[in-house]
């Protein structure tokens, strides 16, 4: 099935409205569906022998940034006995601030073990929830880290568990005080050291 | 009898200082701990393998923390690791070395602007003996750090052990006096005027 069939199919199996747009003037198209309807669609496009997308190369969660204010994740789903291709996408409104809770998605993980992990890391960093997913933890950074570091406005923390965590003149005032002079053997032990610009 | 005399040490003496006999104990079988963080730890293989041989100085990677003398910083520390690495430094028994092998773990390496997860250098955590540079550092360049490290034990002396004076100076940095400043001028690098930033950065000094 071409992409025209496909979108054929969803619309014959779930009607018109769960496309919200399709887009289809760039070199791999792609629909775009309701965000809450999405696990249903991937089930049937999945279970059904017509499609029988069995495989999910990738999941991706993008952020568009605070001015655009959406976020988006994206499937891209294989038929390994069609050979077909088909990308899905979700656009879900973005929280601005720390305050609200994050863009939640449901979860395909049910269907697609891969999905496990993946939608873990984009949990971890960039910040979106999927519904229903059997372990929501962060997968990469450690569990007590703040904020999701792929976002667009993200802010580094300036200590985690008393390390300091940005660069900023680093050598000059967070190395480790106290090395006796006696194991250094010269009194200036960098006499190349060139002098930080500012 | 055609055993040559000189070898067995019958009737012979040996004089030597105790420092001298410490130290050349010390430096001649320093016990690195087996752990490696990313590709520094191949090239850092690479060293202890046939072809570089660490063994013949006495370096024998060891399996646990308790056994080992020095810990080399094989590769990029991050957040998620800086809590093991600082861990496993605490493990280790007196008198301890630590060498930072390459870029990473000496300041964070490709990764000291953008990389959120990687601790800018391994010395915010753990004190640092002797920095390898590199990316990764050739086997040539970790047996570099290693001579560097042993000419750094060979001036040692039990009169002012390491760890004693560690654990004074984390005590002078403690209290911000002038007069241990002056005090400690005597004995350690840095200068007054950096002392309180250093201390207010770095929670373990």
């Amino acid at each position: 099935m071409n992409f025209g069939e496909l979108k054929d199919f969803i619309v014959a199996q779930f009607g018109a409205e769960v496309i919200v747009s399709e887009t289809t003037n760039n070199l791999q198209p792609y629909l775009v569906l309701q965000t809450e309807r999405l696990a249903e669609i991937c089930l049937e496009l999945h279970d059904n022998e017509l499609t029988y997308f069995d495989f999910l190369s990738s999941v991706t969660g993008i952020d568009n940034g605070p001015e655009a204010g959406t976020m988006e994740v994206v499937y891209n789903l294989y038929a390994i006995p069609y050979d077909h291709h088909l990308m899905l996408k979700v656009i879900v409104p973005r929280n601005n601030d720390t305050e609200t809770p994050i863009p939640a998605v449901p979860t395909v993980s049910h269907i697609w073990r891969t999905a496990d992990w993946q939608e873990r890391e984009i949990f971890d960093l960039v910040g979106i929830y999927f519904k229903g997913h059997p372990d929501m933890r962060r997968i990469l950074c450690s569990a007590d880290w703040e904020g999701h570091p792929l976002r667009k406005d993200y802010q580094l923390q300036d200590y985690y568990h008393g390390i300091k965590v940005p660069y900023d003149q680093h050598n000059e005032y967070s190395g480790f005080r106290g090395e006796p002079m006696k194991i250094i053997s010269s009194e200036d032990p960098f006499p190349d050291k060139r002098e930080k610009p500012e | 009898m055609n055993t040559p005399q000189d070898k067995t040490g019958e009737g012979g003496v040996i004089i030597t200082k105790l420092d001298d006999l410490l130290n050349w104990a010390r430096l001649t079988s320093l016990f690195p701990m087996g752990f490696g963080l990313a590709c520094c730890a191949i090239e850092m293989m690479g060293a202890y393998a046939s072809g570089y041989d660490l063994d013949r100085f006495g370096i024998i990677p060891r399996a646990s923390p308790r056994q080992s003398d020095v810990m080399i910083v094989a590769g990029t520390v991050t957040f998620k690791m800086a809590d093991r690495v600082r861990r496993l430094y605490e493990q280790m028994p007196e008198p301890r070395y630590v060498i930072s092998m390459g870029s990473c773990s000496n300041c964070g390496g490709p990764y000291w602007e953008h990389g959120y997860h990687v601790v800018k250098g391994v010395d915010r955590i753990i004190p640092v003996d002797v920095y390898v540079p590199g990316c990764p550092p050739r086997p040539e360049a970790l047996i570099g750090g290693f001579l560097r490290l042993q000419e750094i034990i060979r001036q040692e002396t039990i009169r002012a052990p390491r760890a004693v004076q560690q654990i004074m100076s984390k005590r002078m940095n403690n209290d911000n006096s002038e007069m241990t400043n002056q005090e400690a001028g005597e004995r350690f690098v840095e200068g007054n005027d950096e002392f309180e930033m250093k201390n207010q950065q770095n929670p373990i000094a």
